[in-house]
């Protein structure tokens, strides 16, 4: 097996396993944020005591998710130095600033004033303690911003010079490395996307729980069922709108990508979106294509008419710029990993659509079927985020900074193949533990449901276990 | 033009001054984490029974998250200011490294979701997850700094290529007892001063037990490590952790605890400042020969980068400082039972709260599958 082979699995397969649970977080902490405040607003009242419940509820949540997101991240930060040292040597002037910056402004916050909010709720006053989880979801938020910056410089490098004495490339502009056009809308593409997952997340826990208890629901999990499909609906046209911009700088900066998602081999002006291709890759061109006229070319120019480069035309642009060699990624993959992410991004909207109209019909009760399929909506999201990602970075090989290293050279040429063939196999074995525990905990702890007998003025100003343990009769433990 | 030599000697400083930059970070982690390490490993014996466990755990439960950080900026840090010391010594130590992070990985699920699991049974396995992920990466980084010290093979291109043997040294091995030991003990007088109660009574036992062998494996260490490489900084820098060392342990004995964790925060703070002070120049000695040595200067980043990892150094350091100090500021208060079981503040029975409370108890208890799951908190 090629030395970056076994690389390449174990820093996908840990990258991807982050990036499922990441989304989640993000989006459930900016979430039950916004429960909290809105508990926080109307303190006192009927709502607010019930808005109190769905944010302690969906805190639980967060945190398992949290967790996971955590300890899977600390493999990440390693990972670049153990697997991908010449990358890490070649690019370190320049993809270290973000990461360290990510360090010591997002992370830091992140994890003190999480670990405040959940055992300060009895020792802050109610703003501060709002304050806290405000903080830490803000925390993450920025975390993302900083990954995404590192990411985005891998896409499309600026803000640097080549050295002249060593080759490799020198940061000139920070401020271009964190606020250039990929950045931007990657980040509001990644954060939208992040929030369609919360939503999504929050409509099947409470779908869950409507479709059990019908009308003697708790009035909370309705609440929370009108939150999340507000936010999925809005999510999902955000993070369309936010996903056609990027087509578009897309197009210009790494060409080849945009070729490789729709399989247009040749270049074309009222180039179709492809719904459906088998592609030849051998012959170049696709066996059956399936397509929306000028779909493709309105995406990529905001023009029917807009000329599209093809896959074909830009290899030999490639081999010109770069030398000869293979700059084609793997066509099916791109291919059908950009129609899956749009695909279930969509469909999830879709059902959040479909949801509001029945509930304006006052008809969502006995709509079984649509509630049964509905509790599996989170699953677009997960789905569409991974495919998403291993589109952006399936579909920039052979590239690992456009045009400046190829992922064959960054790999660390002196940790052997047995040694990252043993911490793939312990990494994903302990991931794959730790994803039951996590699941199965998850999905209890979601269908206990949100706590109906927790009271504010319950809390007995003392404990971790809030007003929630005793409330449950849980401690009665003792003989 | 006098701004000329000015610019050259700050250029000529800034590695430097990241050096010591990432020097401090690993300085915050091994006085934070540290005890987070202790009390995880210390936990079957100081813990006792589930009142006394959470106990233990709920005094690191708010802030080890936090304290973990420190580690992640040191990696960060050291990608940004020494790209080419990040990517040698994270691939030369990969095993350890490795062995490391999966400690981390299982400890940070064990304390996050103790609280959260539903059985006797599932406790267990996150106190012996606790346990395990808390030994690990005590063990290794001593082992790793001590590796370090004593200097790794590597070739022209300053990679490092000792395999497996060169890292499994008793040198190393020594320098890993060390820091468990060290460590331990920190825990030990960490839980000593914030908690109350049996857990505070064997938390101060354990580190009465651990003073000795402590003294005695630090010292050895000490000894050889100025052997291999000693300057006048090292040597000071070791003479300074030896006596806070004795002076933390003898203020326990007298019952100061909060001065002996102020002289054991010393020694925290000192190891890793010892460890660089040895390294200087170099960041990776080469042992095979000298020249192929990574050192400060040939593994810098570029100017610029320094600079604005300066700045951003510079503004956000003491925003950090601030709120992770207000953070222990909130959380001062010593946990006791109490704290962890509001039920025990209740009129107590005949028995006392710490029998009641035995984990003993068969895992399919009435009432045991949704004991603590319902709540929302971690650690505790
Ligand atoms: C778009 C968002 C995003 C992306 C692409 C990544 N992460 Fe991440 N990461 C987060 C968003 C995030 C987060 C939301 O901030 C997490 C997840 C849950 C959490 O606690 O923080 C997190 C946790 C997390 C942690 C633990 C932080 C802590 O202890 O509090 C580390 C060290 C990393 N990540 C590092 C990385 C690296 C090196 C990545 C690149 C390969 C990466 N993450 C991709
Ligand atoms: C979090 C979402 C992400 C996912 C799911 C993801 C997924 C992947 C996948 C599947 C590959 C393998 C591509 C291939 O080898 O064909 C890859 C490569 C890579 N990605 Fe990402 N990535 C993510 C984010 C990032 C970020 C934020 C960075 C940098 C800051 C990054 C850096 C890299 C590097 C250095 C490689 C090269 C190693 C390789 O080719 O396997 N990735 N990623
Ligand atoms: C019509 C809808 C969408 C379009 C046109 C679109 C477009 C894009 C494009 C062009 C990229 C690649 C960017 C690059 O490599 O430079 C991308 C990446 C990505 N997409 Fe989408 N997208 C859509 C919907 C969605 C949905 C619904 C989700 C998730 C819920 C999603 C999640 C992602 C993620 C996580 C990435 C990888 C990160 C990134 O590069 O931003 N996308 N999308």
């Amino acid at each position: 097996m090629s030395p970056d082979t076994l690389a390449r699995w174990q820093f996908a397969s840990t990258t991807i396993y982050h990036f499922i649970i990441v989304p989640v977080s993000i989006g459930l902490a900016l979430l039950v944020a916004t429960m909290q405040t809105l508990a926080y607003r109307k303190r006192g009242s009927e709502g607010g005591a019930v808005w109190d419940r769905v944010a302690r509820f969906w805190g639980k949540l967060m945190l398992i998710s949290f967790a996971i997101g955590v300890v899977t991240g600390i493999v990440q930060e390693f990972q670049f130095g153990m697997n991908w040292s010449a990358y890490s040597r070649f690019v370190g002037d320049i993809f270290g600033a973000p990461l360290a910056m990510e360090g010591l402004i997002a992370f830091f916050l992140e994890s003190t004033f999480l670990g405040l909010w959940i055992f300060g709720r009895d020792l802050l006053s109610a703003r501060v303690h709002l304050a806290t989880i405000w903080l830490a979801a803000f925390g993450s938020a920025i975390s993302a911003y900083f990954i995404l910056a590192a990411n985005s410089w891998m896409q499309h490098p600026v803000g640097y010079r080549i050295d002249p004495a060593t080759g490799l490339p020198q940061m000139t502009s920070i401020w271009k490395v964190l606020t250039q056009t990929t950045q931007l809308v990657t980040f509001s593409h990644t954060l939208l996307a992040a929030m369609l997952t919360g939503g999504a997340m929050l409509l099947s826990v409470s779908v869950w729980h409507l479709r059990k208890d019908g009308a003697e629901v708790d009035v909370a999990h309705r609440q929370v069922a009108k939150m999340a499909l507000g936010v999925v609906v809005l999510a999902a046209l955000g993070v369309t709108f936010a996903g056609h911009i990027q087509g578009q700088v897309m197009t210009k900066q790494q060409p080849m990508k945009m070729a490789a998602a729709e399989a247009l081999w040749n270049t074309k002006s009222h180039a179709g979106f492809s719904l459906f291709a088998y592609a030849d890759v051998s012959k170049g061109h696709n066996k059956i294509d399936l397509s929306i006229p000028d779909g493709l070319s309105i995406l990529a120019t905001d023009h029917p008419g807009g000329t599209v480069q093809g896959i074909n035309q830009i290899q030999a642009a490639e081999q010109a710029a770069y030398g000869p060699g293979d700059y084609v990624p793997t066509v099916g993959l791109a291919y059908w990993c950009f129609r899956l992410m749009i695909g279930f991004g969509v469909l999830a909207g879709l059902i959040g659509a479909a949801l509001i109209v029945q509930w304006h019909r006052g008809r969502l009760l006995t709509s079984d079927r649509l509630m049964r399929v509905s509790v599996w909506t989170v699953v677009l999201p997960l789905l569409a985020n991974t495919a998403g990602w291993l589109f952006t970075e399936t579909a920039r090989q052979p590239w690992l900074v456009y045009g400046l290293l190829k992922t064959s050279d960054g790999v660390s040429s002196n940790v052997s193949n047995t040694m990252v063939a043993f911490s793939l196999f312990g990494f994903v074995a302990l991931y794959g533990i730790l994803g039951v525990i996590a699941a199965r905990l998850f999905i209890r702890t979601a269908r206990q449901g949100i706590d109906p007998s927790v009271d504010i003025d319950a809390d007995d100003g003392s404990s971790g276990d809030g007003g929630l343990g005793v409330s449950d009769g849980v401690l009665s433990l003792a003989p | 033009m006098r701004v000329i030599p000015a610019i050259e000697s700050v250029t000529a400083v800034l590695p430097g001054f990241w050096f010591g930059v990432i020097a401090v970070l690993w300085a915050g982690f091994f006085l934070l984490e540290g005890f987070d390490f202790g009390v995880g490993v210390l936990l079957p014996w100081v813990g006792g029974d589930e009142t006394g466990r959470k106990v233990a755990l709920r005094a690191i439960g708010p802030v080890w998250d936090g304290n973990e950080v420190w580690l992640l900026v040191a990696g960060g840090a050291t990608f940004a200011a020494f790209p080419a010391w990040y990517a040698s010594m994270f691939a030369g130590l990969y095993i350890p490294l490795a062995l490391i992070l999966a400690g981390l990985i299982v400890r940070g699920i064990s304390i996050e979701y103790r609280s959260k699991v539903a059985t006797a049974t599932g406790r267990a396995w996150c106190d012996r997850g606790m346990f395990v992920g808390s030994l690990l990466p005590a063990l290794l980084f001593g082992v790793a700094f001590a590796d370090l010290i004593r200097g790794l093979h590597m070739n022209a291109d300053h990679q490092v290529t000792g395999g497996f043997f060169d890292l499994v040294t008793p040198f190393g091995l020594l320098g890993g007892l060390v820091s468990l030991g060290f460590f331990s003990y920190h825990g030990a007088v960490f839980l000593t001063l914030r908690t109350e109660g049996p857990v505070r009574d064997r938390a101060h036992r354990a580190a009465r037990l651990l003073a000795l062998p402590v003294v005695v494996a630090a010292a050895g260490f000490l000894a050889w490590s100025l052997a291999w490489r000693g300057g006048a900084v090292s040597v000071a820098v070791s003479a300074l952790m030896a006596v806070a060392l004795i002076i933390s342990i003898l203020l326990d004995r007298r019952g100061r605890e909060g001065l002996s964790f102020a002289s054991s925060a010393v020694v925290a703070v000192a190891f890793p400042v010892f460890v660089f002070a040895s390294l200087w120049p170099d960041v990776i000695p080469a042992r095979n020969h000298a020249a192929w040595s990574l050192t400060v200067h040939n593994a810098s980043s570029s100017h610029y980068t320094l600079v604005v990892m300066t700045v951003v150094a510079l503004i956000f350091t003491p925003i950090v400082l601030v709120y992770q100090a207000w953070g222990y500021w909130v959380f001062r208060a010593r946990v006791s039972e109490g704290t962890v079981n509001p039920v025990a503040r209740l009129p107590r029975p005949a028995v006392s709260a710490s029998d009641a409370y035995q984990v003993t108890s068969p895992p399919d208890l009435p009432g045991a599958g949704k004991d603590a799951s319902v709540a929302g908190e971690r650690g505790d």
